[in-house]
């Protein structure tokens, strides 16, 4: 599948901001057999002094970004045409949870794709009673990781309302979850954090949906803005599979990858550190479509 | 236990008469035949030597002098942080230099070994691929800091400076309890253990073979020097902050080696490299000593909650744009679990065993390890894998000996099934005793000892001695250690006399000088507002001293004065009923809260004056009038302007302090002339006008008895040879202002100056006559304004 990108991200200061500097994570990742970025572009208004990018641990690509002097707003936008391939229907055996700990110890590893790195706490999710025993709850005597993971997906889904106005992006995910409702954000914290607690190391998604459903098929929710979702590691074999619970969804060609991290900290599109004397108001749009065969709309 | 030598000198066995080494313990002073060692012979034999009162002159001498350089270190106790005078224990830790010899091989054999491990957890992480660390140690590490992945050192080191915790262990050897290697604290409270010793054994000292420390120092401060680019200024030690517990080192540790003193905020990233916010401008700085803990040092790309550190940090290590001494990211190797497999990989990286053992350490990750730690519960520790503290320490010791400290739900059986990899097993230790001065004599006590090492051009050099950790009773399980121990002085003594050296001298003068345009813009910013918080005290003071004194003197004769007075003392926010009065309060508390964050730039004589004038804001006791009280406020300010007078260096520092202060005097006479020498004023107002500027006997001597609106106006305003008078404030401003960087440009005043021009001149054409209310507060008004000036131009 062809796909055609536009995303704008723009901050709006009540007052001057003083200089700034920014990391942002926007563009979409190159992933061999999956996804792969055919042509990109980034632009960042006002012009920014300086800008080097560089990767992240978890093998995003990242931009180091410094506003110099007294500025009003702050956009970004982004451009890209990708290819998106369908991902095959799985073939392996799915292996128990139980074994996953050995296979995790014999993983001699800490590369940006390690599962080392998405088994314990980390600065947004943090496993506990609640979410374990929501899992636990949901799971057969002996489950597969595989099948553990589309029914937790798909009890939280059932078990949750989408709800802008439930939460903010920083509710933690116990109240999203306590309240039985949020966005994309707290579903996929919530989810991680269920994953984590029964032993599955899990992490976060962030990316884009196809804005126009194929002819036939449902609007997904969360395709306004950016969105995100989860990613479980399955062992070896498999290695990680990706699930959106707002949409109670296997991750297929209708999901663009943006950055993987532990929890949206890791991930956050734009994270700033400036000195405002007022509030400021941020917006998204996000456009993801069919790109022409022929190539004629490019963007 | 052994018998003590029985041909000892009867004043030795005297004074070692309380002195009973601990069964199976050994003890620094008595070997086990019971005999005193020889590094210790002279040493006892001088004390011996003292009555207890010569003991206690001593001492006394050694506290003085902490006292008097205002030796502190911050300490939190449930909640709440107060500042406490160093605790030091009088009597040093004696070692031989032999002996010193073997420590210092043994940690720099560590020290490069935490070297290449460092090099390995954030390169090519091939200790987790063959299986030598555990990747859960790394990944869930709470300082193995992932954006530091694949970032190389510019210098090609991680680590530059670094402490280890030894104790001795029953079969007389040592062993490293703990690695510091994020921010090692302590070589500048060692210093000052030193001075302190120094002072109470001067004449020991003198001939005795004790190791200098300043060598040490000076080959560290050389090699910051090297680190830096061609363009860069002095290197700096990066601090939290005055909050921190131990500020008063970061503060101290500056000024003795000549360092700049810098906080997160004094720095903004630029093109890769940081640069500090000066009077002058940006500055290039690319050493950075870091004090602050690396989560803190970069909000953007590390905690984003961190109010102390300074985004870009991280991006400019990432270009290679500052050397961090140590790197960000060096804590990863302080965990407790580190220390169960580096045995191995010394083996494994440098084909040697270690030189000097560790605590014995067994991760319960591992399933034959966990078995053990089972087996030999009874003489274990059990305690957090990850965490960085000491092994024994208090807070997160889960249990000793099998019993658990805690009331945990779960037994220790079931947190070792369930809790495993979290947890790490170490052997009970027992620590050695060195003596204490306890009740009057000399005890045995247990002891740690901290040992410093920094690199150089050629390697690793220990710092030789300076610090132990002693008990505050004789339990040597090292529990004692915490809530309530003490720090001795550590000194090595060599078989040949020393030669000493002093810092001073030392290096290239010129380079550590620092360029004086090169003021932090935060530290002037400081210093301004204490010389404006100072002044406002001292101003409010006068006047409600002056208040009260006419309160007693004319109740009833005169209330029209009493109430104008009471209106304008409500006006500057004093309410005289107060005890002590709000602003008064208010102002001394702001002047301290700026002078805490001068430390490194404030004479210890300076610091001990604020720090005695906040003592002074307190309600006053019954029976204390309230213009005895602001007497003696007003002493104390007094006195801390005439050390900045007649003591300051004038740097550039003492030109925003005395800015501060003449720019408030101004403003302050400003008001007390506007508000009490005017023809609507009750009779006396003038001349309580007078006594707040204390203007009396000049006005007598220039005036006689005449006295009018005029002649008082002339006196406080336009005389210039009157020091309390706006005029003279004006020129005294001016100096100061001509002083700092870029007052002229190209024989062109700077906007500021032709701002203060403009006043000072305004001022200056002014006659008695024509300067009325309106046309003072109009001033104040323009004061106002150019102090706004002024901070826009130097202080942001």
């Amino acid at each position: 599948m062809l796909y055609d990108l536009r995303l704008k991200i723009a901050y709006k200061y009540a007052a001057m901001a003083g200089s700034s500097r920014h990391v942002i994570r926007v563009t979409p990742r190159d992933l061999p057999g999956r996804q792969r970025t055919i042509v990109s572009s980034l632009e960042i208004s006002p012009r920014p002094a300086e800008r080097s990018a560089f990767r992240d641990s978890f093998g995003n690509e990242a931009q180091d970004v410094f506003l110099r002097g007294e500025h009003s707003r702050f956009e970004i936008s982004v451009r890209a045409r990708i290819e998106r391939q369908a991902s095959a229907p799985l073939a392996l055996p799915d292996p128990r949870i139980e074994t996953l700990e050995d296979a995790i110890r014999l993983h001699r590893d800490l590369g940006p794709d390690s599962p080392h790195h998405f088994r314990a706490r980390s600065r947004l999710v943090r496993p506990g009673q609640e979410t374990t025993g929501f899992a636990l709850g949901v799971l057969p005597e002996s489950a597969g990781v595989v099948e553990a993971v589309r029914r937790i997906g798909e009890a939280l889904h059932t078990e949750m309302t989408y709800d802008v106005n439930a939460t903010d992006v920083d509710t933690p995910h116990e109240a999203a979850f306590a309240a039985r409702g949020g966005v994309c954000q707290d579903f996929s914290h919530i989810m991680i954090a269920c994953l984590r607690g029964v032993g599955i190391p899990a992490g976060y998604v962030s990316g884009v949906l196809r804005t126009i459903p194929p002819p036939g098929k449902e609007r997904l929710a969360g395709a306004d803005a950016m969105h995100a979702w989860v990613r479980a590691w399955c062992g070896a074999n498999i290695g990680w599979i990706e699930f959106d619970p707002t949409n109670a969804i296997e991750v297929g060609d209708q999901h663009i990858v943006v950055a993987y991290g532990r929890d949206y900290s890791d991930v956050s599109p734009a994270k700033g550190v400036l000195r405002l004397a007022g509030g400021q108001q941020s917006s998204q749009s996000v456009d993801l479509v069919e790109a022409d065969s022929a190539g004629s709309s490019a963007p | 236990m052994p018998q003590m030598m029985p041909n000892l000198p009867p004043a030795i066995e005297a004074a070692l008469a309380s002195y009973r080494p601990l069964p199976g313990i050994p003890d620094e002073l008595i070997d086990p035949n019971g005999q005193i060692r020889p590094v210790w012979r002279a040493f006892i034999d001088l004390f011996s030597r003292l009555s207890p009162d010569e003991i206690a002159a001593r001492f006394a001498l050694g506290d003085q002098h902490l006292a008097d350089s205002g030796v502190y270190f911050r300490h939190v106790d449930g909640g709440t942080s107060r500042e406490r005078p160093w605790p030091l224990s009088h009597v040093p830790v004696l070692i031989s230099e032999r002996e010193w010899a073997e420590i210092e091989a043994g940690l720099v054999q560590r020290a490069d070994l935490l070297e290449l491990v460092m090099r390995d957890i954030y390169g090519p992480n091939r200790l987790v691929a063959e299986g030598s660390l555990p990747p859960m140690l790394l990944a869930q590490n709470p300082e193995w800091i992932r954006p530091m992945i694949g970032v190389q050192p510019r210098t090609g080191h991680f680590l530059h400076f670094l402490s280890f915790e030894l104790g001795r262990s029953p079969n007389g050897k040592w062993w490293v309890l703990n690695d510091r290697t994020q921010a090692p604290s302590g070589a500048g409270f060692a210093l000052e253990n030193r001075v302190a010793t120094t002072r109470m054994f001067s004449d020991y000292f003198q001939s005795s073979n004790v190791k200098r420390l300043e060598g040490f120092f000076r080959s560290f401060r050389d090699h910051l020097l090297s680190l830096r680019g061609a363009d860069a200024t002095v290197p700096a030690i990066l601090s939290p902050g005055s909050h921190a517990d131990t500020y008063f080192e970061h503060a101290y540790t500056a000024r003795y080696l000549g360092l700049a003193l810098l906080e997160g905020e004094d720095l903004v990233v630029e093109k890769g490299r940081p640069m500090v916010r000066t009077i002058s401008g940006l500055r290039p700085v690319d050493v950075l000593w870091r004090r602050i803990d690396s989560a803190f040092a970069d909000p953007l790309e590390l905690d984003e909650a961190s109010q102390i550190g300074t985004p870009g940090l991280v991006g400019a290590m990432r270009q290679q744009g500052v050397t961090m001494v140590n790197a960000i990211g060096s804590g990863a190797v302080e965990i407790r679990a580190l220390m169960a497999f580096l045995p191995r990989i010394c083996r494994l990286m440098t084909g040697e065993p270690l030189r000097l053992s560790n605590i014995a350490t067994w991760w319960c990750g591992q399933s034959k390890e966990r078995a053990h730690v089972r087996d030999h519960l009874d003489a274990m520790m059990i305690s957090p894998a990850l965490s960085t503290r000491l092994p024994f320490d208090r807070e997160d010791t889960s249990a000793i000996g099998g019993k658990l400290r805690t009331q945990a739900v779960q037994t220790l059986q079931g947190l070792l099934d369930t809790e495993a990899g979290y947890l790490v097993g170490q052997e009970a230790i027992t620590l050695s005793t060195s003596p204490a001065y306890v009740d009057g004599a000399l005890r045995p006590r247990p002891m740690t000892l901290r040992v410093f090492l920094a690199r150089h051009a050629d390697g690793w050099t220990a710092m030789p001695g300076g610090y132990a950790r002693i008990g505050r009773s004789n339990d040597v399980t090292g529990l004692s250690m915490h809530a309530g121990g003490s720090c001795a002085d550590v000194w090595v003594v060599s078989e040949q006399p020393i030669v000493p050296e002093r810092m001073t001298g030392l290096g290239d003068a010129r380079e550590i000088a620092g360029d004086e345009t090169e003021l932090p813009s935060r530290a002037a910013e400081n210093l301004y507002w204490l010389g404006r918080y100072i002044q406002r005290a001292e101003f409010l003071t006068r006047l409600t001293r002056v208040f009260d004194i006419r309160t007693t003197e004319l109740r009833s004769s005169n209330p029209p004065l009493l109430e104008h007075l009471t209106g304008y003392l409500r006006f500057l926010g004093v309410e005289p009923d107060e005890n002590p009065p709000t602003a008064i309060a208010q102002s001394v508390r702001s002047a301290a809260r700026c002078s805490r964050h001068l430390r490194d730039r404030l004479a210890p004589d300076a610091l001990v004056a604020i720090a005695a004038l906040s003592e002074m804001i307190a309600p006053r006791p019954a029976g204390v009038s309230l213009a005895l009280h602001m007497g003696d406020i007003l002493r104390q300010t007094i006195g801390f302007s005439g050390l900045v007078r007649e003591y300051m260096y004038r740097s550039s520092g003492w030109r925003f302090l005395s800015a501060g202060k003449a720019l408030e005097g101004a403003l302050s006479t400003c008001s007390l002339v506007a508000s009490l020498v005017e023809p609507s004023a009750p009779p006396g107002a003038m001349e309580a006008a007078l006594d707040c500027a204390d203007s009396k006997l000049a006005h007598h001597h220039r005036f006689g008895f005449d006295m009018s609106c005029d002649t008082v106006t002339a006196l406080l305003c336009l005389d210039r040879r009157n020091p309390r008078s706006l005029l003279h404030q004006l020129d005294q401003l001016k100096l100061h202002l001509e002083a700092m960087p870029n007052a002229a440009h190209d024989g062109m005043a700077s906007p500021l100056m032709r701002a203060f021009m403009k006043i000072h001149t305004a001022v200056a054409v002014q006659t008695p006559q024509t300067l009325d209310a309106a046309t003072l507060l109009s001033i104040s008004r323009e004061l106002a304004s150019l102090s706004d000036q002024l901070t826009a131009t130097y202080l942001s």
